[in-house]
């Protein structure tokens, strides 16, 4: 899926009306519990402002917030490593990898590991990677990445994941029973999980004052993850620390409930240190963040915690399809993060939006996510990225919007009117609005024409 | 009271009965209406799709016209927010300040300025869909959002449609859920924005209304459009139409 045709890709989504509708019913019934939820918090606007107060002051003071954390980690007998770029994260949990000779590495769902494009890198170095989170593991089967940050299968259908199976593991293509499909998954996975000597995790939350990673799941599968192999490695972005516990309580208070509604998700667990005999290492990755940090505008998105609110509540996503993106992180919160990764790959994502504000509304930590929308469309603009036909339909725009009189000459007649219109209303693409719409019948005479017959008198109404 | 009326361009060239009906509503008001003839746009088309340089002479061009005037009403939120919020592509001025603080949706101005609440002359005996836009809720403030839960409910246009004798209001779902227009978005994602009309089309005829009304006629432009390529005819409207009486 290419990001050059988001548009393109929504387009063959919606062409199957079966998973489209399903897909856009399930996200909507997930924000109407976000919804309830919220409802049942009465200090929950509050808790927005401090979420977002205690983000930014913690982006703003990082560097002191990291090194706190590298030293009680390592208090802990936690191993940390830095990693300046994907390239040197994945080098680094394979070298961990390679000294010990395993040969399968067990994972639970990390972004940020798709973010760095882990598995194809251990693969290619012939390092078998399991996925233990059902929806991911489902997607590592199709080979599709995730359609969705919270439910990286959302978009398939237990039809889809019956055939997937049979095909996979021989079970029944045509059992769809959902506690059927679990099994299945648990009886391929559950060995794995048991033979592995090495288990990957990512983290949710880092707290510097304890040292302590946070992996919130509803599958258990990040505490086998974790806590079966002797070797536990977490992946972790360098924004996802918090100062405190104290603080963290109301992450946790905001995450799940604005996710899927929950008031808390089954697991939440606060991996501190190694077990006894186990080691326990922490790589702490930039990956273009400091870079992002350092951006006026465009530092914001630094404070998602990945609840996927925004995807849920958007009309866009719903009907697009997450891996319509084409994009690691997709939907409101990935249109303002993937340009700060490539501005060119990535220009057409913030024209994927219709502006209409409810993102920024669900948003636990306030993001003002439609007005980093509306700016990123300047941004691509100020350099080069918008396509030329378009400028040209504006430039003319601009000069008849700007003269009332070629204004007025345009729209003297339903014919140039028709033509000229569509430049400043929906700019030359007439056939794109007409492709599922009827296009509108312009009037036997304008308000102008009218006011000028109706209501001007004498040399007024001649124009002299 | 120095008003002038700000016809949108698209209500100029499609919708010259909204015009119509929103000067002569003003004037039942007894408000004395300037409809300054040199208005083209307020350029949110260009500056909407990013391109802030195109959008510029347009701006300056809507500061001029309208930058001298005590208020400025037009019938569209979408104007209206962008004038009031985004309107930074032209010099700034002394009229343009103006016109950013001056400017006001219809509804605005009779809900929050005139403060009228009867239209004893607008009989409608007729069941209503109303469409509030994005602009006017998330925009302006004119009507409560589903997202903030804690928030008192209110809406400002259907406390004026409530004051029309006949009217009833029908409720249906996802109330305010975008239409899928978007401006721009509307052509360059033609297939996710008609699917959204279609949608919305389906919410609100499942509470079977007689009339699909809007305070913003580029909603009702894609809906209509929507709704016509379904063969569905129900009517649209625009609120002035009925506050004025149709």
């Amino acid at each position: 899926m290419s990001p050059d045709n988001q548009a393109k890709n929504a387009e063959a989504f919606l062409a199957d009306t079966v998973h489209e509708e399903r897909l856009d019913k399930l996200l909507w019934m997930m924000r109407m519990r976000r919804d309830a939820a919220a409802k049942q918090v009465p200090e929950w606007e509050q808790l927005r402002t401090l979420a977002s107060q205690i983000k930014e002051h913690t982006l703003s003071n990082l560097s002191q917030y990291l090194i706190e954390f590298e030293a009680k980690a390592t208090a802990n007998g936690v191993t940390v490593h830095w990693a300046r770029d994907a390239h040197e994260h994945n080098q680094i949990v394979y070298d961990l990898l390679a000294e010990r000779e395993v040969p399968t590495l067990i994972k639970s769902k990390s972004m940020l590991t798709e973010e760095c494009e882990l598995r194809p890198f251990l693969e290619t170095r012939n390092i078998r990677v399991i996925e233990t989170d059902l929806g991911e593991r489902i997607q590592q089967l199709d080979d599709q990445p995730p359609g969705h940050i919270v439910g990286p299968s959302i978009h398939k259908t237990t039809k889809d994941v019956a055939r997937l199976f049979a095909k996979n593991y021989g079970s029944d293509a045509n059992n769809e029973d959902p506690a059927y499909l679990a099994g299945v998954m648990r009886d391929n996975t559950r060995p794995e999980i048991l033979n592995a000597y090495a288990g990957m995790t990512g983290g949710n939350f880092v707290v510097a004052e304890t040292g302590a990673i946070i992996v919130a799941t509803n599958e258990g599968n990040a505490d086998l993850a974790g806590n079966t192999p002797p070797l536990h490695i977490i992946s972790v972005g360098i924004e996802k620390l918090v100062p405190n516990m104290d603080s963290l309580a109301v992450f946790i208070r905001l995450l799940a409930r604005s996710a899927t509604g929950e008031a808390i998700t089954q697991y939440t667990s606060n991996f501190r240190g190694p077990r006894k005999g186990a080691a326990m290492h922490v790589v702490l990755v930039d990956n273009g963040r400091s870079a992002r940090l350092g951006m006026q505008s465009f530092w914001h998105s630094l404070k998602c915690i990945r609840c996927a609110a925004c995807m849920n509540t958007c009309p866009v996503y719903r009907r697009s399809g997450g891996l319509s993106y084409g994009s690691t992180y997709m939907g409101p919160i990935g249109i303002i993060m993937m340009p700060t990764f490539d501005i060119r790959k990535f220009r057409e994502l913030p024209f994927a939006s219709t502006l209409n504000g409810s993102c920024t509304n669900v948003c636990p930590v306030k993001i003002d996510i439609h007005e980093q929308i509306y700016g990123w469309r300047e941004v691509m603009e100020k350099n080069g990225q918008i396509q030329t036909v378009k400028k040209q339909a504006m430039k003319v725009a601009d000069k008849v919007l700007s003269d009332p009189e070629l204004y007025r000459i345009a729209t003297a007649s339903v014919s140039t009117a028709l033509r000229i219109l569509p430049h400043f209303a929906i700019y030359n693409r007439l056939n794109a609005w007409g492709k599922h719409r009827d296009v509108p019948e312009a009037a036997s005479e304008t308000f102008h024409e009218w006011y000028k017959n109706h209501r001007l008198k004498g040399n007024e109404a001649l124009g002299l | 009271m120095e008003v002038a009326l700000m016809i949108p361009c698209y209500i100029d060239v499609f919708y010259p009965q909204v015009g119509i009906a929103t000067l002569e509503l003003l004037e039942r008001l007894g408000i004395d209406v300037a409809y300054p003839k040199e208005q083209t746009c307020c350029g949110q088309p260009m500056a909407n799709s990013g391109c802030y340089e195109e959008a510029r002479a347009t701006e300056e061009h809507c500061a001029r016209v309208f930058g001298a005037f005590e208020y400025v009403v037009t019938p569209s939120g979408s104007c209206t927010h962008h004038i009031r919020n985004k309107f930074t592509a032209g010099a700034d001025s002394q009229e343009r300040e103006n016109l950013t603080r001056n400017t006001y949706d219809l509804v605005e101005f009779l809900h929050d300025v005139l403060n009228v609440r009867e239209f004893p002359w607008a009989k409608f005996e007729h069941k209503v869909a109303f469409h509030t836009s994005c602009s006017a809720i998330r925009g302006l403030n004119m009507a409560s959002m589903t997202e903030r839960v804690h928030d008192t409910v209110f809406s400002k246009p259907k406390a004026l449609l409530n004051g029309v004798p006949g009217v009833q209001l029908v409720e249906f779902d996802r109330v305010d859920e975008c239409c899928g227009f978007g401006g721009t978005f509307s052509a360059t994602e033609e297939a996710v924005a008609a699917k959204m009309g279609y949608d919305k089309l389906a919410f609100m005829q499942k509470a079977a209304p007689d009339y699909i009304v809007s305070s913003d006629m580029s909603c009702l432009m894609h809906l209509q459009g929507c709704a016509r390529r379904q063969e569905q005819d129900i009517p649209f409207l625009h609120i002035a139409e009925i506050l004025n009486g149709v």
